[in-house]
């Protein structure tokens, strides 16, 4: 990156430099979190070189584990799309647990009729078709009354999740419940019958769709007017009805799209990693999914390694936790800890003005006092 | 459905409320000091996790329940500080440091209580219960409430005190002043980051009050990720509430309720799915919204934005 | 009158913000007992020299001394401890809080609050200053009048010795003008050093002891308190003029400054006769604390710009909001050149050429994460040739736009695609006005869209409505709190009050001003 008339290249020596304290930044937070993660283990009597190369070994680098790392990252990545479409607009939606089960249950309920009924890529494609509709059918009562009402959206998605994932247990425990076996659960279909697999691997399809929609996210948020319909709303509520901004459709309809993504997750992991869904299962991506998409600063781009990140740490994290015998809790403890890392990384890269709240709107205050 | 209204029926209803609302009452309370100063509690759960897993401890090594309790406090204390600091003070980003709470808490709790219990879960003895005389001699209540431990008694009173400090004391008027227009705190001359500070600290306490009630009182052991949502469930009772301790109140008992009606129904032998009845507090709550939305009673309140740690 | 020593000086003071140098080397002394008017134009660095006094910002250099004791007032915290106390245009008072606790509000003074004695405190307070306060009134449903007294009470309150006005007349109705002046009155009888800024030139010599001009960072010129008891008034408004604005005196005759002497009498425009807007007994409901619009009529025609004039609170806003499309009609009927469109969105009536130049200029008048070419096209989101039939974005197309519209409304920006947030006050106005009076508008309707700006854009932005009405055939709604702007452009003048237009007036002839003030004088309507 050396400019013209540059002789002696001390121009790229400097983007040089540049791109490797960029470097630093971005990886200084995880490797301080490991460190502290590496001094609790020696506490605990466990090697921390043999629980981090167990680790990254299994979730990067033998070929069963990137592909795991793969398989487990497609729903990271279509729920994070749907964070992201709707905390762009302001719009909180809390509720992706009870969406994400909900949308679930019924993929899984609905899977063996399906599946039996029509040829194998129709049925996969109405099987992704209902979890996208009922993820986001389940925002709609939550977005209708804020929306209509202003009712504040944390609430009542946080509501809804509730009794979401108890609808989807009762579901599951009751209609759609396999007469095949004794803990409750749905009839499972063959998984060589569900989504294929990328030629010769085991990673499913829906990576490619999960990487589709990142693609798209990106591309409507960043260049269509919907997308500047949707940061409009985000940024300034008050400008957008100024605006002439449709605001309550635009409520609903973002809504909408947030919870399908989170559906269509669902139905990524029932038809690619399952089959079936037990009751009382509850993967629980969310909570972690959620600070990654802050500290992406809800772009599409940044959050994919993040959450290819987070992946290999839940992939390899298994597999180092159980051969170091401790519990998966230690790789929860670990995440929270790069987290938390992050989070003060990010507050030393902002120049000293910006040091305040992250959702702090830039910008002219409403009631600057600023004639001088 | 004369079980229903039977004696014990209702007194195991009660008592069951009472053990599954007073860890949700304690950390209500909080979240409702540190809300009413601007502070969205996102960590909650995380406070009430290592409240819960300091006050086993206390409660085992120190052998007496009030040890324990203490021992949640100062638990629930200790980690918030840390979000206090880096939130309040320093102004991190609230979400991404909240969730991280959450996560460090429940991994740390699990893998130390792993390390230190290995597969077994020791008991705690019941805490001592303090039977009003007399009063609690009545049929139903007076066995379910006027025989619980002084804790209980000790939430009751909060309710009332933290009534009193929101509405007259200075630290109060602080406090919703912090909340309301941090702008007007600041120019009477109070500082606005101290504030908030002590709220967020209080809060910590009480949720880790919470938490230690949970294990030591209500169940007597310690599980991983024992509390199981009640942190959210805090934050939005806090939020519908609105500072209105009464409301607190309520909230946490018609929870609590919901939640020891499936063991209560159970008790008496009627069979209803444990998932339908753990529907019913979020059900309520959703038809209450609905209601009250549609003749706006509800002011624009619930939506009011947050100043997330702005000044 | 006070010979003594200065009750506050201010020697040397200097500021600079990024690309503006907000004071220089001003120095300035305040005694007690007396009224210190701070006067200059929108700009001229008013504000910035008294929040320094205030602790709210810190000067780059120079010296405060307080009674001949040097201070470093370094907080607003420290400002209150100091006895400085400032009230700003708006109020920095809890809305949900009564007055009382407001009142009490402020550092600690023990752990209960003791209600009982504050009343005591306060009682006694209100009668030294005479004024009727109800402690326990809700303070965000006070008028503004009343939550500035609320406010002066306050700065006594915490003991404030030296007390700052900035721009108090800003928001009051006349009523309460006068019974501000009355107030200042006692509170210089008490011994107060009272500052008060304004960029109005007969209130600072109706209600100063003593004025300092300041023009662009500097002093201009001061006139002590014989100066201003011995000379004429015609001649000291001269001198004003002279140190405001120096040689450029020409933008006087623009500015708010002007008076009688000065104003050319308008030949009335013979104005054709076709009606492009028509507003039939309209009413649209009140929100909280709002008055709402009850059965207001009137008709607009082409080139004509028709004023709204009214003390703020009248309903005003709600009205242009209604007109422009962000408010329901409840009743009544909007009319658009024989088009109905009493139940259109915003985005229709905008390309039928109805516009709204908002006051809320930095709320909801633009974006401020976004580039100053996407706040230009922010109503025309989605429209060709800027956005494609799928919805795609064309930035070249857009800038290309962007770039002629900054160009000719003189906005000034480093590029097209810097973020609205980075733009001073005056140029956001410039911006808004730019997007809402491009694509040839029909009719726009202008709220308080001087308000806040400096002569030299304030006199360009009439120019341009005035042009564009006469020259165009572009009508237009004024509202405005600013007579003299009414007086100046328009037409006919229409007063609100309560909610309902009360009268309209010709702008013709002599009395017109007179008119309007008496329509304007049963506005009040308070509880004093």
């Amino acid at each position: 990156m050396s400019r013209p008339g540059d002789v002696t290249g001390a121009g790229a020596r400097r983007a040089g430099g540049e791109a490797v304290r960029e470097g630093v930044r971005q990886l200084g937070p995880i490797v301080a979190a490991l460190l502290v993660g590496a001094i609790i283990l020696a506490i605990l009597g466990r090697n921390p070189l043999a629980f981090y190369s167990d680790l990254f070994r299994a979730g990067l680098v033998s070929s069963n584990g990137w592909q795991a790392m793969l398989t487990r990252l497609a729903p990271l990545l279509l729920i994070s799309m749907g964070y992201i479409v709707a905390f762009r607009a302001g719009l909180w939606n809390i509720g992706g647990d009870g969406q994400f089960l909900l949308a679930a249950a019924f993929v899984a309920g609905l899977s063996p009729a399906v599946m039996g009924a029509l040829p194998r890529a129709g049925g996969l494609i109405v099987l992704g078709l209902v979890g996208f509709v009922v993820g986001g059918a389940w925002t709609l009562l939550s977005s209708y009354l804020r929306a209509w009402f202003g009712v504040n959206e944390i609430i009542t998605t946080v509501m809804m999740s509730f009794i979401g994932i108890n609808l989807a247990n009762l579901l599951i425990k009751g209609p759609w419940r396999s007469a095949e076996t004794t803990v409750p659960q749905t009839d499972p279909v063959p998984l060589k019958e569900l989504l294929p697999h990328l030629g010769g691997t085991t990673i499913h399809v829906g990576i490619v769709l999960a990487a589709a929609a990142v693609i798209v996210v990106w591309y409507v948020l960043d260049h269509t007017s919907a997308g500047i319909r949707l940061t409009v709303l985000g940024a300034n509520p008050r400008a957008a009805l100024h605006a002439g901004l449709k605001v309550r459709r635009l409520i609903m309809t973002t809504f909408f799209f947030s919870g399908a993504f989170i559906g269509l997750a669902a139905a990524v992991e029932i038809l690619g990693v399952w089959g079936y869904m037990r009751a009382d299962w509850n993967p629980k991506f969310g909570l972690a999914l959620f600070a990654l998409v802050f500290l992406a600063r809800l772009r599409p781009g940044a959050i994919v390694p993040l959450a290819a990140f987070y992946a290999i740490l839940e992939i390899g994290g298994h597999e180092a936790a159980r051969k170091a015998s401790l519990d998966y809790d230690f790789v929860i403890f670990l995440i929270g800890l790069i987290l938390l890392f992050m989070a003060v990384s990010l507050y030393f890269r902002l120049p000293a003005e910006q040091r305040a709240g992250h959702l702090k709107r830039v910008g002219a205050r409403l009631h600057s006092r600023r004639a001088p | 459905m004369s079980e229903l209204l039977s004696a014990t029926f209702l007194s195991a209803l009660i008592s069951g409320a009472i053990l599954a609302g007073m860890p949700l009452l304690f950390a209500s309370l909080g979240e409702t000091l540190g809300e009413q100063s601007g502070v969205l509690g996102i960590g909650q759960e995380g406070y009430m996790l290592i409240g819960a897993y300091a006050g086993f401890n206390g409660a085992l090594y120190g052998h007496s329940p009030w040890v324990g309790l203490l021992c949640g406090v100062v638990g629930g204390l200790a980690i918030a500080s840390l979000v206090a600091f880096m939130s309040v003070r320093r102004g991190l980003d609230q979400i991404v440091v909240g969730i991280a709470v959450i996560l460090v808490a429940e991994g740390l709790t699990s893998v130390l209580h792993a390390v230190q219990f290995g597969a077994s879960y020791p008991r705690l003895q019941e805490m001592r219960s303090l039977p009003i005389p007399l009063l609690s001699k009545i049929p139903v209540v007076g066995g379910a409430v006027l025989s619980q431990p002084l804790i209980f008694w000790v939430g009751i009173a909060l309710v009332f005190v933290i009534r009193w400090i929101l509405r007259s004391t200075w630290w109060g008027l602080s406090i919703r002043a912090a909340g309301e227009k941090p702008e007007a705190l600041d120019a009477a001359g109070v500082d606005v980051t101290n504030t908030r500070t002590w709220a967020v600290l209080f809060s910590g306490a009480l949720a880790g009050l919470g938490g230690a009630y949970l294990s030591v009182v209500a169940a007597g052991i310690f599980v991983p990720y024992m509390t199981n949502g009640l942190g959210f469930i805090a934050i939005v009772v806090a939020m519908l509430a609105r500072g209105r301790t009464g409301w607190v109140f309520g909230g946490a008992f018609i929870f609590g309720l919901c939640l020891s009606l499936a063991t209560a129904l159970q008790v008496v032998g009627i069979d209803i799915p444990t998932d339908v009845v753990y529907m019913l507090p979020f059900l309520a709550v959703m038809a209450a919204l609905i209601v009250f939305a549609r003749r706006a009673y509800l002011p624009a309140a619930l939506c009011r934005p947050y100043r997330r740690g702005e000044r | 009158m006070n010979m003594g020593l200065p009750a506050v000086e201010l020697r040397g003071i200097t500021k600079t913000f990024p690309g503006v140098v907000a004071n220089s080397d001003v120095d300035l002394a305040l005694h007690w007992g007396e009224v210190h008017c701070l006067l200059g134009e929108n700009g001229a660095g008013k504000s910035t020299l008294m929040q320094i006094l205030a602790g709210m910002c810190r000067a780059d250099s120079g010296t405060v001394t307080i009674d001949g004791v040097l201070v470093d007032v370094s907080a607003p915290r420290m400002a209150l401890s100091l006895g400085i106390g400032m009230v700003y245009q708006h109020p920095t008072l809890v809305p949900t809080f009564t007055v009382l606790e407001n009142l009490i509000l402020g550092p600690k003074a023990g752990l209960r609050l003791d209600r009982k004695k504050a009343v005591v405190a306060l009682r006694a307070l209100s009668e030294r200053l005479r004024l009727e306060v109800d402690p326990e009134a809700i303070t965000g449903k006070l008028t503004l009048g009343r939550q500035q007294q609320v406010e002066i009470i306050k700065t006594l309150w915490s003991g404030s010795r030296v007390l700052i006005l900035d721009e108090p007349t800003a928001m009051l109705t006349p009523h309460e003008v006068t019974r501000l002046q009355a107030l200042l009155v006692s509170l210089k009888n008490q011994g107060l050093a009272v500052v008060f800024i304004t960029h109005k030139l007969r209130e600072a010599i109706a209600v100063g002891d003593r004025i300092t001009v300041l023009r662009r960072g500097k002093v201009a010129g001061r006139l002590d308190p014989m100066e201003l008891r011995a000379v004429a008034s015609g001649e000291l408004q001269g001198r004003i003029v002279t140190m405001m604005f120096g040689d450029d005196a020409g933008s006087w005759a623009g500015s708010a400054a002007s008076r009688q002497e000065q104003r050319p009498s308008r030949p009335p425009r013979a104005l054709p006769d076709d009606v492009v807007l028509r507003l039939d007994s309209a009413s649209v409901k009140p929100g909280r604390q709002e008055v709402g619009v009850n059965e207001v009529s009137f008709a607009v025609r082409t080139g004509e710009i028709f004023g709204i004039a009214g003390v703020d609170g009248n309903g005003q806003r709600e009205l242009a909001e209604a007109i422009a499309g962000q408010r329901r009609l409840e009743e009544g009927r909007l009319t658009l050149s024989d088009t109905d469109i009493t139940h259109t969105d915003v985005g229709y009536r905008q390309r039928l050429g109805l516009r709204f130049v908002t006051d809320d200029r930095l709320g909801e008048g633009m974006v401020s994460s976004l580039s100053v070419s996407l706040n230009l096209l922010l109503k025309r989101i989605g429209e060709r040739p800027y956005w494609g039939r799928t919805g795609r974005f064309f930035p070249a197309t857009a800038s290309r736009t962007a770039e002629k519209l900054i160009d000719e409304f003189d906005i000034r920006t480093p590029t097209a695609e810097t973020h609205g947030g980075a733009l001073s006050g005056g140029n956001v106005q410039k911006m808004v006005l730019a997007r809402e009076l491009s694509f040839q508008p029909k009719v726009v309707v202008y709220n308080k869209p001087t308000q806040g700006l400096d002569a030299k854009t304030t006199v360009a932005i009439r120019r341009r409505i005035r042009r564009l009405a006469s020259e165009d055939g572009v009508a237009a709604v004024l509202v405005s709190n600013d007579l003299e702007e009414l007086l100046d452009l328009c037409d006919r003048i229409g007063v609100m009050s309560g909610g309902r237009l009360v009268g309209i007036v010709d702008n013709r002839g002599l009395g017109v001003e007179e008119r309007v003030g008496a329509l304007m004088a049963d506005s009040s309507g308070e509880e004093w």
